[in-house]
C-alpha cells in the first residue's frame, strides 16, 4: 500500500477495548435521539443496541439504555458529550459485567414445526422466562427476557427447530438494591 | 391579559432585551416578515451582506472583538446552507453566535417546498443547540435560552428555526432569564476547593522546568483574564507561549513570552512544552497541531489542564491535575492563596528556574522566525513586520484568511491585548477574514482594522467588499499575493515531489482595478522600497482598502513540526527540507 499523504497525524497507541451500558436520561422533544445518535455517529462512536421510551410522562422525560464499546478514553468522551447536549438531564455509565447492575433484552422469536418441534423449543426457553404469546398448530411466538449473549446463544439454538422470524430489543438496565442512579 | 405580538414581533423584542445593537443578515422568503418588522426597532442595526456566510464570518468578527454574541438573520434553504460554514467555524472556535433561520410554513415543512431545507438537522452537528419553532408561544423563551446556551460555559453557535406561519402568528412575550440554571451543557458548576489550588502551588512549588501553555479560553473569559494571567505569569516568572488563538491575552514583545507554539511556532516554544517537566495548560485544548504525536507529547512533564469544558479534559491528552472552571475564576482565586503563601516567590524560585530559562536563551538563539530578506523582492514575512512596525502605535485589530500568511501574521505579529486577533483556527476556513474585519470595524469604529489575507482565500468571499464599501467601513485587505495557494504549495514543494497540482491560480483579478470597481481603494506594492510608503498611505486612506502586496512566490513557512513528530523535531529552514522522510510525509 502506498504511504498515506493524509493531513493528519499517525494514530497513537489504542488502549483496551471495554463494553459499556450507557444510560441517559433526555427530555422526550423532537430531535432528541437524532441529536444522540448524530453524536455517536459524528464522533465514530459504536452503538450496539439501544432502547429508548418515556419513563415519566409528568415531565415528559425519556430513558435512553445505549450499549457501546470503545477504549477507557473513548468511553469517558462519550460521557462528558452527552453531559454537554442541552436535554440530556444525566448521564450513568456501567460496565459489561459489573455485579450490581441488572440487564435485559427482550426478544420474541417465531417458530414453524410440529407439536414435538415445539415442546423441544419450550424446553429449551425454559430459563428465560418464556411466555407464548400465539399459537397455532403450526407456529409458535414465544418471547424471552434475558442476557443479550442468551439471546444470542438462543437464536442459534432454535434455529434448527424452525426459526423463521427474530425480534429483539437493546438492552435495558437497573441497579440492584434500594440505590438509584444518579 | 398581555398584549399579544407576532412572531416577527417577538424575534426583535427578544433582541432588544438581550441588548443587541448589529445584525448581520440576507433576506429571503422565508423571513420576510422578520424583515418587514425591521423598521419599528431603530435601536438595533442590520447589516446587509453579500452572501450568507460572508454575514456569519462577520458576526463572529464581530463577537470576538467586541465579547459580545454575534447575531445573524438568514432566509430558509440556502440561507441557511451558506450560513453552515459560518456556524462551524464558530463552533470550533468557540464564537457565540446566534442564527436566525427562516423556514417555509408549518404546514409545508416536509414536503419538499421551495427553498425547504431541514435546517435544524443540518446544524445540528455544528451548533451547540438548535431549535425549531413549533408554536409562537414558545418563541420569546427559546430565544432568551438561545443567547444563554450560546454565552454560557464554552461559548459556542446556536440556530433558531421560524416557519414563516410563527413569524405572522400573534403570540405572548416575555423575558426569561438563567432558565438553564444547572443544567450541565458544559457550563462549569464545580467550585474551585482550596485542595485543588493547593495542589497546583504545589506543582509550581516542585517545578524547575514550569511552562505555561495557554490558549483561546483565555479571550473567551475576558479581558480580566488577560490582567490575571500576566499577574500569574510575573508572579512566578515562568516562562508562557500561547496557542494561535491565545495570542493577545499575553503581550507578544514580553521577554518571558517564548512566541507561538505548535506546527509553525517557535523553536524555542516546542522545545519548552517537549522537555518542561510542569506544563499548565490554561484555556487550550491540546488540539492536534499542538501536540503532534501525541504519545511523544512532552513526555516527561506532569500536566494541569484548567478548561470550561469538562469534554476538553482527557480528550487528547491525558493530565495530572485538571480544573473545570472559567479562567478567570479560577485565576483570581489561585493568585490569591497563591500571594497568601508565598511572598516573593520570583525571587526566591529564581535559582530553581535558572537552569532552565539558560536552555531557553540556547533556544531562542536559534532565531527560528528569521528569514533570509531581500532587497529585490517583497518578503512575505518582511511585509507583515513592516505592518506590525507601522501599526504597533495605534490600538489595531488584526484578522486573517487561512494559509501561510495566517502563520506569518501570527508568528511576526505581537499583539499586546486580547480581543485584537480574529483567526479561524479549528476549521481553517480560507474567506473567513475580510467578512470577520467587517465585523469587527462594526464593534469598533474608528479603529484600524487589518485583514492579512492570501489571494487565493481573500478571493473566496471578497463580495464582501460591498458591504465594507456601502457601510463606510474603512477596513484594509492587505494581501500577501504570491499567486498560489501557499501553504498547499508549500507541502507539495516539501511532501509531494514538488507537483503544484491546481495550486497556482492562473487568472488572478488585478486588485487594484478590483478595488476601484467596488469603490474603493487600490494600492500596489512590488518593491520592498516602497512597502513602508504604500503602508503608511494605506493606513492613512479613510476609506476600505485592498493592498495588493506582491510577495515573493517561492517563500516557506518555517519553523515547522510536521504533525505526528513531537515537539523537539522541528524543521527550521530551507536548509533542512532534505531531511523529511518519508514517514514525514504522512504528518502534514
Amino acid at each position: 500500500m502506498a504511504k498515506s499523504k493524509s493531513a493528519y497525524s499517525v494514530p497513537g497507541k489504542i488502549g483496551k477495548i471495554e463494553r459499556h451500558i450507557i444510560v441517559v436520561w433526555v427530555d422526550n422533544e423532537a430531535g432528541v435521539l437524532a441529536r444522540i445518535a448524530g453524536l455517536f455517529s459524528g464522533r465514530g462512536y459504536n452503538i450496539e443496541s439501544l432502547a429508548v421510551a418515556e419513563v415519566d410522562k409528568k415531565k415528559h422525560i425519556s430513558r435512553i439504555t445505549i450499549v457501546t464499546e470503545g477504549t477507557p478514553q473513548v468511553i469517558e468522551q462519550i460521557n462528558l458529550q452527552l453531559k454537554k447536549l442541552v436535554p440530556v438531564h444525566k448521564v450513568a455509565d456501567f460496565k459489561r459485567g459489573e455485579k450490581d447492575i441488572l440487564f435485559r433484552e427482550l426478544a420474541m422469536f417465531k417458530i414453524l414445526g410440529n407439536s414435538k418441534k415445539l415442546e423441544k423449543v419450550k424446553k429449551i426457553c425454559k430459563k428465560f422466562n418464556p411466555v407464548i404469546l400465539d399459537k397455532t398448530n403450526k407456529s409458535v411466538v414465544i418471547q424471552v427476557t434475558a442476557l443479550r449473549a442468551e439471546i444470542d446463544k438462543l437464536a442459534i439454538d432454535l434455529k434448527s427447530l424452525g426459526l423463521i422470524s427474530t425480534s429483539r430489543t437493546g438492552a435495558v438496565a437497573m441497579t440492584k438494591g434500594s440505590r438509584i442512579f444518579n | 391579559m398581555p398584549k399579544l405580538l407576532s412572531g416577527a414581533e417577538i424575534v426583535f423584542k427578544a433582541l432588544e432585551d438581550q441588548k443587541v445593537e448589529y445584525i448581520f443578515g440576507y433576506p429571503g422568503g422565508a423571513v420576510l416578515p422578520i424583515y418587514d418588522e425591521l423598521k419599528n426597532h431603530k435601536s438595533i442595526k442590520h447589516i446587509l451582506a453579500r452572501h450568507e456566510q460572508g454575514a456569519g464570518h462577520s458576526a463572529e468578527g464581530y463577537a470576538r472583538s467586541s465579547g459580545k454574541p454575534g447575531v445573524l438573520l438568514v432566509t430558509s434553504g440556502p440561507g441557511a446552507t451558506n450560513a453552515v460554514t459560518a456556524l462551524t467555524d464558530a463552533y470550533m472556535d468557540s464564537i457565540p453566535l446566534v442564527c436566525i433561520s427562516g423556514q417555509v410554513p408549518t404546514h409545508l415543512i416536509g414536503t419538499d417546498a421551495f427553498q425547504e431545507c431541514d435546517t435544524t438537522g443540518i446544524t445540528r452537528p455544528c451548533t451547540k443547540h438548535n431549535w425549531l419553532i413549533k408554536d409562537v408561544n414558545d418563541l420569546s423563551r427559546i430565544l432568551h435560552l438561545a443567547f444563554e446556551v450560546a454565552t454560557t460555559g464554552r461559548p459556542g453557535p446556536v440556530l433558531v428555526d421560524i416557519p414563516k406561519d410563527i413569524q405572522f402568528k400573534k403570540g405572548k412575550y416575555k423575558f426569561f432569564k438563567n432558565t438553564l440554571k444547572k443544567k450541565l451543557n458544559g457550563k462549569a458548576t464545580h467550585k474551585i476547593s482550596n485542595s485543588e489550588l493547593d495542589k497546583f502551588i504545589n506543582l509550581i512549588k516542585q517545578s524547575s522546568k514550569p511552562i505555561f501553555y495557554t490558549g483561546g479560553g483565555v479571550i473567551n473569559s475576558g479581558p480580566e483574564a488577560s490582567k490575571h494571567l500576566r499577574e500569574l505569569v510575573s508572579l512566578t516568572g515562568f516562562p508562557i507561549t500561547s496557542t494561535l488563538q491565545g495570542l493577545g491575552a499575553y503581550p507578544g514583545d514580553d521577554p518571558q513570552f517564548l512566541g507561538m507554539l505548535g506546527m509553525h511556532g517557535t523553536y524555542e516554544a516546542n522545545n519548552a512544552m517537549h522537555d518542561c517537566d510542569l506544563m499548565i495548560n490554561i484555556g487550550a485544548r491540546f488540539d492536534d497541531r499542538i501536540t503532534g504525536k501525541v504519545d511523544e507529547f512532552s513526555p516527561g512533564s506532569k500536566k494541569i489542564h484548567v478548561d470550561i469544558d469538562p469534554s476538553s479534559i482527557g480528550k487528547n491528552i491525558k493530565v495530572d491535575l485538571a480544573i473545570i472552571s472559567d479562567v478567570t475564576t479560577l485565576l483570581k482565586s489561585l493568585i490569591k492563596r497563591f500571594k497568601e503563601k508565598n511572598k516573593n516567590f520570583v525571587n526566591s524560585n529564581k535559582q530553581k528556574t535558572s537552569k532552565w530559562w539558560e536552555q531557553i536563551g540556547k533556544w531562542r538563539e536559534k532565531r527560528s522566525l528569521n528569514f533570509i530578506n531581500s532587497d529585490k523582492i517583497i518578503k512575505p514575512q518582511h511585509a507583515v513586520q513592516r505592518l506590525y512596525e507601522l501599526t504597533k502605535n495605534q490600538d489595531t485589530f488584526i484578522t486573517t484568511e487561512v494559509g501561510q500568511h495566517q502563520m506569518w501574521a501570527a508568528q511576526h505579529y505581537k499583539f499586546n491585548k486580547p480581543n485584537r486577533w480574529m483567526t479561524s483556527g479549528g476549521l481553517g476556513t480560507m474567506g473567513y477574514g475580510l467578512p470577520a474585519a467587517i465585523g469587527v470595524q462594526i464593534a469598533n469604529p474608528g479603529k484600524l482594522v487589518v485583514d492579512i489575507a492570501g489571494e487565493a482565500s481573500v478571493l473566496m468571499t471578497m463580495q464582501e467588499m460591498s458591504t465594507a464599501v456601502q457601510y463606510r467601513l474603512p477596513i484594509k485587505i492587505f494581501i500577501l499575493n504570491n499567486e498560489y495557494m501557499g501553504m498547499v504549495r508549500q507541502w507539495q514543494e516539501l511532501l509531494h515531489e514538488k507537483n503544484y497540482s491546481e495550486s497556482y491560480t492562473a487568472a488572478l483579478p488585478d486588485f487594484v482595478k478590483l478595488a476601484e470597481s467596488y469603490g474603493c481603494v487600490g494600492i500596489r506594492a512590488k518593491t520592498p522600497n516602497e512597502l513602508d510608503e504604500k503602508i503608511k498611505e494605506m493606513i492613512s486612506v479613510d476609506r476600505p482598502v485592498i493592498f495588493d502586496c506582491v510577495v515573493d512566490k517561492a517563500e516557506n513557512c518555517f519553523p515547522m513540526i510536521p504533525s505526528g513528530k513531537p515537539h523537539n523535531q522541528m524543521i527550521l529552514g530551507p536548509e533542512e527540507e532534505e531531511e523529511i522522510s518519508d514517514e514525514g510525509k504522512v504528518l502534514v
